[in-house]
């Protein structure tokens, strides 16, 4: 059904989605929503197009301008009614990222993260020193680099150094 | 977007696109099935979800003074990030509460528009930190607690609860183990920050007690609620180590007493937390109609 769609190309599931995917995450442009496997379910219904996303952190403020940029991206090309709900279950894990997205993660100078902790029933153990993790240097390529801190410019990103190239870089850290 | 003018650009209430002003978007759980499970009283489920979600809010404000106050750059954006994980789950709770009590309110009616009395968390959570010590004290201390209650809750009946707490978890892993890895570093230190370590616990502690008290609502609310008893030997576990790499030993000292019997729990609050809601909620209530 495509009544919903004002505009001149022909409106299809896959185009409603393929519009969906086009739209970048605010904080890391180079990233597709699709790419940071956020973007959940786009179906195209007679009433409009509904999409599904998942949070990344739970207080990132970039979620709100991603619900924005969606409900913009498929307005412009015709999509009158455009829907976008939370999907909480299961929570979004940076295991979800794409390996274009990691790619152009490293291209841009951010290290992509590495496997997500698993996390039984049991208590979760507390670390009393930084963890230690094989961050390679996105500049260098350098294995061995040293931790600044767990928390970065945004929630989802850690700062780290490389004593290799001296240059400090950040990291998507595993969640 | 293009206007003629800046006026007409702050007064357009239907552009969402410019999100610095606010994008006017207030349920963070749309489209997520909110029905309350049977057999599960939904004003019951609601205060719940207050307790937990003030908890989240009212430290996140005090971490937020800490803004521009840390002691270094890093540590600045650690505890903003901290904070504003919190918020974040603040948000998810109380949009909950206005689901689970079928009030159909929104987040910023509880964030802005309740009372002192209505508040919920527990008083550690109010705390004012003198210093940077208190405020490790307190997070090691919360999230600790927190962090032990959102294991149990990823197994909850009510499925919402479930999912705010899974994904909670993994947030929470970072904080406690930014505030432990302080604690340690101090407690072990100089001579003088293992005093004022010392001073911060002894500080701290007679507001411990409370965290654990379990409260009618979570009583009314088996399979839902998280079990304190439970909780409290993991706590225990966790802070046994922690003290114990950063050389200090578990206060002894007396519980704070409630006022009448009542605590945070109970909207019974210490004075430190009519000034922290002036100062959240004076905007908010100067400009009832604004979008955020």
């Amino acid at each position: 059904m495509v009544t919903a769609r004002t505009g001149e190309s022909t409106g299809t599931i896959a185009s409603a989605r393929e519009v969906a995917e086009t739209v970048t995450d605010p904080e890391l442009p180079m990233l597709t929503l699709a790419d940071l496997g956020v973007l959940r379910e786009v179906t195209e219904t007679a009433d409009g197009v509904t999409v599904s996303i998942t949070p990344t952190y739970t207080g990132c403020p970039a979620m709100d301008t991603m619900r924005d940029d969606l409900v913009h991206a498929l307005q412009r090309a015709g999509f009158e009614d455009v829907e976008v709900r939370t999907v909480l279950h299961p929570p979004w894990s940076t295991d979800w990222i794409t390996e274009r997205g990691r790619r152009r993660l490293a291209e841009a100078g951010i290290a992509p993260p590495g496997l997500a902790p698993q996390r039984g029933a049991g208590p979760v153990p507390v670390q009393l020193l930084p963890p230690r993790r094989q961050v390679s240097c996105p500049h260098c390529g350098a294995v061995d680099t040293e931790a600044v801190s767990e928390f970065g410019p945004t929630a989802c990103k850690a700062l780290r150094r490389c004593p290799a190239c001296a240059e400090p870089f950040e990291h998507v850290k595993e969640i | 977007m293009a206007f003629d003018n800046a006026y007409e650009a702050l007064a357009d209430a239907h552009d969402d696109a410019r999100w610095a002003f606010g994008t006017g978007f207030e349920d963070p759980l749309s489209g997520v099935d909110t029905t309350v499970p049977s057999g599960v009283d939904g004003d019951d489920l609601a205060q719940y979800c207050l307790m937990l979600g003030d908890d989240a809010l009212v430290l996140s404000h005090r971490l937020q003074e800490w803004c521009t106050r840390a002691p270094e750059l890093e540590d600045e954006v650690a505890i903003a990030n901290i904070g504003l994980d919190l918020l974040g789950q603040a948000r998810l709770l109380l949009a909950r509460a206005g689901k689970a009590d079928g009030s159909g309110r929104g987040e910023d009616h509880y964030a802005y528009f309740r009372g002192e009395h209505e508040f919920r968390n527990v008083r550690l959570a109010e705390r004012e930190h003198a210093d940077f010590a208190q405020l490790v004290a307190v997070v090691l201390v919360l999230t600790t607690w927190r962090l032990a209650v959102f294991q149990r809750l990823r197994t909850s009946a009510d499925p919402v609860l479930a999912a705010i707490a899974q994904k909670g978890v993994n947030e929470l892993t970072y904080h406690r183990d930014y505030a432990a890895q302080w604690v340690v570093r101090l407690g072990d230190g100089t001579e003088t920050s293992h005093a004022t370590m010392v001073a911060a616990f002894d500080d701290v502690w007679p507001l411990v007690a409370e965290l654990f008290e379990t409260h009618d609502v979570e009583r009314r609310l088996p399979g839902v609620a998280a079990d304190l008893a439970e909780v409290r030997g993991e706590f225990d576990d966790v802070l046994a180590q922690v003290l114990s790499a950063a050389t200090l030993d578990t206060p002894q000292v007396r519980a704070k007493a409630g006022v009448a019997g009542g605590k945070g729990r109970d909207g019974r609050h210490t004075e430190a937390m009519g000034y922290l809601l002036a100062e959240l909620q004076s905007v908010a209530r100067a400009h009832p109609e604004a979008t955020w």
